[in-house]
């Protein structure tokens, strides 16, 4: 099995979370998190956009369509964006698309939009957690899943 | 008491009560606070250190914990809520709960008996008493 | 072809030891382009970096990967040294094995695993990576200094020595600040005003220097080098360039009941008011909430007794919008709201004060003249008690909105009003409560110390838990820790020393400036031990409390620092701009003007523009174009594009969809 292949045990399900993070507040508050030493499941594999508003929602599409089990978007603060309003595009594309995805019958844990700042490591650590736990008990994504994107 | 034993005691406490007494940085201001200060033998603070510390047989055989009058003044007031309140009323419990003996039997009810008393309190007192 | 050459960190054990660096460099070699994969101890280190340089002329790379620490630690590092071997510098990625990776996982394989993931994206980035060369802005050589505190003060000062015009703004009617408001300072007790004015009457008279008080900054546009803030200037309604300070006003205004806020309101002053003696500018300025002439339009008095005719009532708040290169952030703190601790009876005594009040208590300038009075009733106090650590130190999430940090300068202060207190006045008993005494400082240890052992001062380790009022006696429960009781003293007097927060106006300021804060509203540096002055917004500097609590010798040496920061940017002509930037496909774009309107930095425009057609006629068409020397690479316009003609550098759409691919492989 694919979603296997980060783990040692082929009983336990591993999911595939993809997270864009933004480079200037929760990429930051990721880099925290690890100089902090504070442990989140090494599912989560992070991708540094300059902004939380660079994430296309073809790219959302595009990793569910590979085998993603969870997409989260982390973008700054609503107010603290550092282009001053990426954020705010961020979160209206996202809802938008959250809401297409919900309609056609992808759970709403499987992605989310959060809000970390630079100085949030203990947040993004526990926001991680708390999201592969939960995409974890949602199983794995076949819904979007494209087969012929499998080796 | 084996060191087990009041280790698991100790666990027990922190369980019922839900408090870290790791969070306390010993500041006193929860004994400073306390109203029943003088009545009693082991202070808010000395709890906190000593259910930490696994001191817990010295605070269950101790009257302390019938003197706090649960007001709540020290979880008020403590920088860093520890809520040291809650931990005596976890020892209180656990105190009770290991005599696990029958302190109120029905035929001392009539003696004790008390027209303005609350129908509720006889029921919770035989819950928290009887076997 | 591609040649892409990976190396792999150990950084000692800090990726070694959860990462199996072999395995990732073995792992790399087998991804498609890969010609050369190797570990290495220290990729930083100049062996390392001798180990790109020379592995990118030997194999003839075309890209390269370093698996190592955070990008936002070494990027640029390594992309000096891939420059040098002559590669393009924006060939290169960095995959985060050390904080995204080894530092989280405990496991081995765990770690192992996630690092060739992370190796692979980057791999599948670098190959689409295209070079990119940098283009060059100006630098507006002059700087903007927000805050007119001792932090304020020194940056510009040493700004403008270094031969840089600075405008200082201010929104209060006077510079100087906190310190202003100051007594003595430790360890060395001498007076706060003594060192202070000079700087101040420096600053006002430094040729380059410009001071803008009672003025707010309301808005930022544009970028390192290139600031345009709008600047409120509040009506005075005093002309200041024509009053000369004199005063006159101030002792004639019929208003006298206004609270004195230089005083923390234990005097009162008047409507028209200089805020104290030696105030720079020393102009006065009309509060408009307590003037009757400005209310109601009845009273003239300033105006009449104003021989100078320096007042003007009909003044607005005006704008005005300058050109800066860099902007140093000098907001400062104030003491936390204490109405929280009811224990402490602060709302309900006078006599319980913040030690900022008791700071102008004993002020020789302050509302007792420098004598040790009681508030309530003008007695001479005989026992007085110092709690320290109110608000400060607290939990996280604690009900009393209570700080989690330790604010630093109270141990010191408390130790200089108890000192103080007893050599001014012997009969007074002093105690003073602490959880811990906190004296990391040249001196300060020996100072309380001394508090201690010369002065008689009661150290009691231990909290106060309550104070009541009664009869005009304080009845003070605290608890001693080394003692094991519980004491009652009847106090004349309790001071608190309150924790310090970053000023109100920090929180909207750093949205201005899309500068980052911390959870407490402290402005955050680019890094906390390397870059401690900048913010990691570029051009944005920090100085003083506004980044941490500080005393006053930390807050001047910080002051310094950024000042040296700022003119390191000043000098410069021009500066690097981020090459990472939108660019337009003109042949995709149809000219929908979805970019131009997302664009928060108006650098899109739209032209146009001449097109052969492929029957060789020539149509015109309206296509977007970017301004390089304006973007900043949101990337908000790729998104938005219908036709994908946008596209940002560095992060194009292409390179993060092959990173997705990759990551879910």
């Amino acid at each position: 099995m694919q979603v296997n292949n980060s783990t040692g045990s082929k009983d336990v399900f591993r999911p595939k979370i993809v997270a864009f993070c933004c480079n200037w507040c929760s990429y930051a508050g990721a880099d925290l998190a690890g100089t902090n030493r504070l442990n989140y499941p090494a599912d989560v594999k992070i991708i540094r956009v300059p902004c939380s508003c660079r994430v296309n929602p073809l790219f959302v599409l595009q990793a569910f369509q590979r085998g993603a089990d969870g997409v989260i978007i982390c973008g700054c603060h609503p107010g603290d964006c550092h282009y001053t309003s990426g954020n705010y595009y961020a979160r209206r594309r996202m809802t938008l698309l959250f809401s297409m995805l919900d309609f056609m019958g992808i759970e709403k844990g499987r992605t989310r939009v959060e809000w970390v700042s630079a100085a949030e490591g203990a947040k993004f650590a526990d926001t991680m957690n708390d999201f592969v736990s939960t995409v974890t008990a949602l199983g794995e994504n076949r819904r979007l899943e494209d087969l012929r994107c499998r080796k | 008491m084996s060191k087990q034993k009041a280790n698991a005691l100790r666990e027990e406490i922190l369980r019922i009560s839900n408090v870290d007494p790791l969070k306390c940085m010993r500041c006193g201001k929860c004994s400073a606070t306390c109203p029943a200060y003088d009545e009693m033998n082991y202070h808010p603070h000395e709890f906190v250190y000593m259910v930490e510390r696994g001191a817990v047989e010295e605070l269950l055989d101790d009257t302390s914990i019938y003197r706090c009058l649960s007001c709540f003044a020290c979880i008020d007031r403590c920088p860093r809520q520890v809520e040291p309140a809650k931990l005596i009323e976890a020892v209180r419990n656990t105190c009770l709960r290991k005599q696990g003996a029958n302190h109120f039997k029905a035929d001392m009810l009539p003696g004790k008996l008390d027209p303005e008393l609350p129908q509720q309190a006889v029921v919770s007192a035989f819950r928290k008493y009887a076997k | 072809m591609h040649r892409i050459g990976v190396f792999v960190c150990h950084c000692g054990t800090n990726i070694a030891s959860t990462v199996d660096v072999k395995a990732v460099a073995e792992a790399a070699a087998k991804e498609p382009g890969v010609v050369f994969s190797a570990d290495y101890q220290y990729m930083c280190s100049e062996a390392g970096q001798n180990l790109i340089k020379d592995t990118i002329k030997e194999k003839n790379l075309t890209g390269v990967v370093v698996c190592s620490c955070s990008p936002r630690m070494h990027e640029n590092t390594f992309r000096k040294a891939v420059s040098a071997a002559g590669l393009n510098p924006y060939l290169l990625e960095v995959a985060n094995i050390r904080e995204q990776c080894s530092w989280i996982h405990k496991d081995i394989k765990d770690g192992t695993e996630k690092a060739i993931v992370l190796t692979r994206a980057a791999i599948a980035k670098v190959v689409l990576n295209a070079p990119l060369v940098a283009g060059t802005s100006p630098v507006t050589k002059r700087a903007l200094v927000i805050g007119g505190g001792i932090a304020g003060i020194q940056t510009a000062l040493d700004i403008a020595d270094a031969g840089f015009e600075v405008d200082i703004v201010e929104k209060r009617p006077t510079i100087g600040g906190k310190m202003a408001q100051l007594d003595k300072t430790f360890p060395t007790l001498d007076c706060a005003a003594c060192i202070l004015t000079p700087k101040m009457v420096e600053a006002a008279q430094h040729e380059k220097i410009r001071i803008l008080s009672y003025s707010e900054v309301c808005g930022v546009k544009g970028f390192v080098g290139s600031f345009k803030v709008k600047i409120k200037r509040k009506a005075r309604f005093v002309k200041e360039d024509v009053c000369t300070g004199c005063g006159l006003c101030t002792e004639k205004c019929p208003m006298k009941r206004v609270p004195n806020e230089f005083n923390l309101g234990m005097d009162e002053r008047r409507a028209i008011y200089i805020p104290f003696a030696q105030a720079v500018p020393k102009v006065a300025v009309i509060d408009p909430d307590h003037c009757n002439m400005l209310k109601n339009g009845k009273c003239g008095v300033c105006a009449k007794v104003c021989s100078v005719g320096a007042i003007d009532y009909k003044a607005q708040d005006s704008f005005v919008e300058e050109d800066y290169g860099a902007i140093v952030v000098a907001t400062g703190f104030e003491p936390i709201n204490i109405d929280a601790y009811d224990e402490f009876a602060y709302s309900q005594s006078k006599d319980v004060v913040t030690s900022l009040e008791y700071e102008r208590l004993m002020n020789a300038a302050g509302p007792t003249g420098g004598k040790l009075l009681r508030p309530s009733d003008g007695k001479h106090p005989h026992t007085i008690v110092f709690v320290q650590c109110v608000g400060s130190r607290e939990s996280d999430g604690s009900p009393k909105c209570g700080k989690s940090y330790c604010s630093k300068i109270c141990c010191m202060y408390t130790a200089k009003h108890a000192m103080l207190t007893r050599e001014k006045y012997p009969d007074t008993e002093v105690y003073v409560f602490y959880i811990d005494v906190r004296t990391p400082g040249k001196g300060f240890d020996e100072f309380y110390r001394r508090a201690a052992e010369q002065y008689g001062v009661h150290y009691v380790k231990g909290m106060v838990g309550k104070v009541v009022p009664e009869n005009g006696v304080l009845k003070v429960r605290a608890f001693d820790l080394i003692a094991g009781e519980q004491l009652q003293i009847n106090a004349d007097m309790v001071v608190l020393a309150t924790a310090i927060e970053p000023d109100k106006t920090a929180r909207p300021l750093a949205t201005l400036l899309t500068a980052s804060m911390d959870t407490n509203d402290f402005f955050t540096e680019a890094h906390p031990k390397l870059r401690p002055v900048e913010s990691p917004t570029a051009g944005i500097f920090l100085s003083g409390a506004c980044q941490g609590p500080k005393d006053i010798p930390e807050t001047v040496a910080q002051a310094g620092a950024a000042a040296a920061k700022v003119v390191g940017l000043l000098a410069k002509d021009s500066i690097v701009c981020n090459p990472c930037v939108a660019h337009s496909d003109e042949k995709l774009c149809n000219g929908c003007s979805r970019c131009e309107r997302v664009c928060p930095y108006g650098a899109i425009t739209y032209v146009d523009k001449e097109f052969k057609m492929p029957d060789r006629s020539i149509k015109i068409r309206r296509v977007s174009q970017v301004n390089e020397a304006v973007c900043q690479g949101c990337g908000a316009c790729t998104v938005v594009c219908p036709s994908g003609a946008m596209d940002l550098k560095g992060f194009s759409t292409e390179q993060l969809r092959a990173e997705v691919d990759a990551i879910c492989k």
